[in-house]
């Protein structure tokens, strides 16, 4: 890093104080059917600043982005744009106002080159013909101005690196008269030093007066690269325009989860299923993509959760146990007795039921109706010479779902319009009625709100009293930790650590993960 | 969630608001509610049907509105209605068979060639029609599983079993058309059954056996999730692949019964039998509301596409309108039946 890795005490500030604000966004509203995503958020961002946008997974960046970027229209609240109030209507009218957005996941088409990516939807052109050179030069200049002249125009993007793929989204950007750029965790994806590269861009652009919007979970690299701060929490902003030299960062964590203790979790059972009795479900020496090694005992009545990084192998461990994917050496075994791999319906025949980690994709029917979605995997006991009993359906999928307490109620309604945390009620639900003796939780509270986490949290313990054995997975180690009985560290694909949950902690964990990607 | 009351009084506050909210979209009533419903876009087709039938009636009078006339349209219905029930279980299962009418023409030249060449004229005509039903079932086999097993889309296994099927056809036929006359077939499929030709009853039989398979049976539940949403199918169990097998099987066994039905209306086996029956099948079951993405079936909806696009053919004969004029129409009808359904199946904040 060539420039002050610190904001000089004086240069932000001055730079927050002055300048009248770019944007200001008052009272932002947006529902889903069955989600109220923004509830009332304020913003306002000045000309030449670093302005970041804190909040947890759920908290509504995202929304609030795209709400920016006009890919939503907002039920209610007012933009202004230098002062004066806008309606963004497309995407387009956003850009031409100067809002260019980098999302986290890139939108660039791989097969096209650096220079018609950076030109896409806007080609320079003479009656239809491009203008090749000219549009070469351009990009090369761009690219020059970002401080990255070694990319080379003429490249698929499909071959660049993700760092050099996030250059050329900035370059696209830039292409536009871009007066604000929102960037929607671009570290994500970077290490250390693409980071500082990252953040050289950034100081550059702000030089030249351009606004941003900085989007990241790293505390750290707020205090390196922003000057005031917007938090928000559940759809609303908590605080706006904090300085980011002087608020400290036991504060913002406050304002982030709005209490001292995030989650309550369920009680522990007194007595701990007894280590020596056989297991439910034992996978010994099993290897596959991305993971090898691993073995996993875990009893009746026992909660076992999988703590480490994405990209860790959590999820392929999960998805080879229940025989979506294929394992090359180890065997899995439910009561003793030996799983066929690679059959997901051997696994589910065996009593073992998955909670997938994307749950719209992976998990439900979206335009089906409950109760199919709750049926689909014993349709067998609904049925005589394969004629479907649907009165027989429902009254199951009814009982079922009440005392989840799935809401609204009704059984007939499509799952699409359910918010998060009763999808995943939805899915437990088809697995409790095949009295599964196995449950594999990939995920459980993703897109989940915070209100409904404790409930899936109380139900995954109900599960386990009644004789369940449940694996967790989870990129929150506090909710592996909070909700397990008993904890394996995975990096790198296989196990660093196994032991009760309440004697290791977050960090203790995290160090683990780390020192294994070391290794 | 208990250490801050404001906060937790705040989001139960906001699940309630979110609750009613959600209560309200998925309550029904309006026009656009009921025409999202497979009855009430059965209900449109019926007025569809019923305004082509106006305007018959005002064109062609005793000529259209009379039994003889209505039979007509029925019987020239049955053949590709049969189709077209077995493409839609394909495309609810989140396919599609391009080469439905290379296997009516394949069948009918098989199933003629054994009745004409190997047994001669003691050959009892249940074994012409085993082998147009084996035939179509070996084919669709053959589509299933390339699709389900050799991973090739779709789209491509069939578009080339399409042009290989009607090759064959017209390998065995030696580009002739091939004569029935068998007794026994002749007497058993140009009957009639209280006034109604057994091509109409054999349209009807497998319709309703249609409906209650991919409403009322696990095979159709399975067919529609798997449309929906396959990779969730696989993941509860459900064996995407063999399923997907059976579906073209099923179609494969559609287009045997229409090859029979097609050889006792036209007393031939031809290689020319079936152009473009792939087109109407589609297109049938597309104005049906059936989706063309899978994981929405509607049985129902298919006849009335059939019987509606029949009845059109029907009028312009009767009003010595060209062939082209009526390709022309249909082209319409496909487009303005696209539109209206997806103005009224649009999904809110998706």
């Amino acid at each position: 890093m060539t420039q002050t890795p610190e904001p000089s005490p004086d240069g932000p500030a001055a730079r927050a104080d002055g300048g009248d604000a770019l944007l200001q966004m008052t009272g932002i509203v947006k529902r889903f059917p069955g989600v109220l995503a923004l509830g009332g958020v304020d913003l306002d961002v000045r000309a030449g600043e670093v302005h970041c946008l804190l909040g947890q997974n759920g908290a509504g960046k995202s929304t609030l982005i795209k709400v920016l970027s006009a890919s939503y229209q907002p039920d209610e609240g007012e933009i202004r744009w230098e002062g004066e109030p806008v309606r963004l209507t497309t995407p387009v009218a956003a850009m031409k106002r100067g809002i260019s957005t980098i999302y986290q996941e890139l939108d660039l088409v791989p097969g096209l080159t650096v220079t018609e990516n950076v030109f896409l939807g806007h080609e320079l052109a003479t009656a239809g013909f491009s203008r090749r050179a000219e549009a070469t030069q351009r990009v090369r200049a761009i690219l020059a101005r970002l401080g990255h002249s070694e990319v080379d125009p003429n490249r698929l993007v499909g071959d660049l690196s993700p760092a050099g793929q996030q250059i050329v989204s900035m370059a696209r950007a830039l292409s536009h008269d871009t007066r604000l750029l929102i960037l929607d965790e671009p570290s994500a994806v970077l290490d250390q030093e693409e980071v500082d590269n990252l953040f050289r861009v950034v100081r550059g652009l702000t030089a030249e007066g351009v606004a941003i919007i900085y989007i990241s979970h790293r505390l750290e690299e707020i205090r390196q690269i922003g000057d005031r701060i917007t938090v928000l929490k559940d759809g609303r902003t908590v605080a706006t325009g904090l300085s980011v030299a002087e608020t400290p960062t036991s504060e913002l964590i406050t304002l982030m989860t709005g209490r001292e203790i995030e989650y309550v979790f369920p009680e522990r059972p007194a007595t701990r299923p007894s280590q020596d009795a056989a297991p439910v479900l034992e996978a010994s020496g099993l290897s596959g993509d991305r993971f090898h090694d691993v073995d996993l005992r875990v009893h009746a009545g026992e909660i076992v959760g999988l703590a480490g990084l994405v990209g860790s192998g959590r999820s392929e461990i999960l998805e080879t146990i229940y025989g979506a994917r294929r394992s090359t050496t180890g065997t899995v075994t439910i009561n003793g007795r030996r799983l066929r791999g690679g059959s997901v319906r051997a696994a589910v025949a065996a009593g073992v039921g998955l909670a997938p980690e994307e749950r719209k994709s992976q998990g439900l029917l979206l335009d089906q109706a409950v109760y199919r979605n709750v049926t689909i995997s014993s349709l067998g006991r609904f049925s005589k010479a394969s004629f479907l009993d649907s009165g027989a359906e429902r009254r199951a999928a009814e009982e079922l779902t009440r005392s989840l307490d799935v809401r609204p109620a009704g059984v007939d309604r499509p799952v699409r319009n359910l918010s998060g945390g009763n999808q995943q009620k939805v899915v437990l639900a088809r697995w409790l009625l095949r009295d599964c003796k196995v449950l594999l939780l990939d995920e459980p509270t993703r897109g989940v709100d915070v209100g409904a986490r404790s409930e899936i949290y109380n139900l995954v313990r109900r599960l386990a009293d009644e004789g369940v054995a449940v694996v967790v997975v989870s990129s929150e180690v506090e909710e592996v930790l909070g909700l397990s009985d008993r904890v394996l560290v995975i990096s790198e694909g296989a196990v660093v650590h196994e032991g009760p949950a309440t004697e290791i902690d977050e960090s203790k964990v995290l160090d683990l993960v780390m020192e294994g990607e070391v290794a | 969630m208990s250490d801050n009351p404001t906060n937790a009084a705040v989001a139960e506050e906001d699940t309630a608001r979110v609750e009613k909210e959600a209560a309200r979209r998925a309550e029904p009533g309006g026009l656009g509610q009921l025409l999202r419903s497979g009855a009430g876009h059965n209900l449109g087709l019926v007025l569809a049907l019923a305004l082509l039938a106006v305007i018959g009636i005002a064109t062609g009078g005793e000529r259209f509105a009379s039994v003889d006339n209505v039979m007509t349209i029925l019987r020239l219905s049955a053949v590709i209605g049969v189709v077209s029930i077995g493409m839609t279980f394909v495309i609810t299962g989140g396919g599609i068979d391009l080469s439905v009418g290379a296997l009516v023409a394949l069948s009918s030249i098989w199933c003629t060639t054994v009745a004409t060449q190997t047994m001669a004229n003691d050959i009892h005509w249940i074994i012409i029609v085993t082998t147009a039903l084996l035939v179509g079932a070996g084919a669709g086999l053959i589509n299933g599983l390339l699709i389900a097993y050799g991973g090739v889309v779709p789209f491509i296994a069939t578009l080339a079993m399409m042009a290989s099927a009607r090759g064959l056809a017209e390998i065995i036929s030696a580009r002739k058309t091939q004569i029935v006359s068998v007794p026994g077939f002749t007497d058993a499929f140009s009957r009639e059954i209280l006034g109604i030709s057994v091509l109409i009853w054999i349209f009807a039989i497998v319709a309703v056996i249609g409906w209650v398979l991919l409403n009322r049976t696990t095979f159709g539940r399975r067919t529609l999730a798997i449309g929906g949403n396959p990779e969730a199918s696989r993941l509860a169990g459900i064996n995407v692949r063999r399923h997907t097998v059976l579906l073209y099987v099923l179609v494969g066994v559609c287009c045997g019964i229409a090859a029979v039905m097609l050889i006792s209306r036209t007393t031939t086996g031809s290689a020319t039998h079936g152009q473009l029956y792939e087109l109407d099948a589609i297109a049938a079951v597309v104005i049906g509301g059936t989706l063309l993405s899978g994981g929405r079936g509607n049985i129902i909806g298919t006849v009335f596409g059939v019987l509606i696009f029949m009845t059109l053919t029907n009028v312009f004969v009767l009003n010595n309108l060209s062939i082209s004029a009526q390709a022309f129409t249909k082209g319409l009808i496909i487009i303005a039946a696209v539109l209206l359904q997806k103005r009224f199946s649009r999904q809110p904040g998706s």
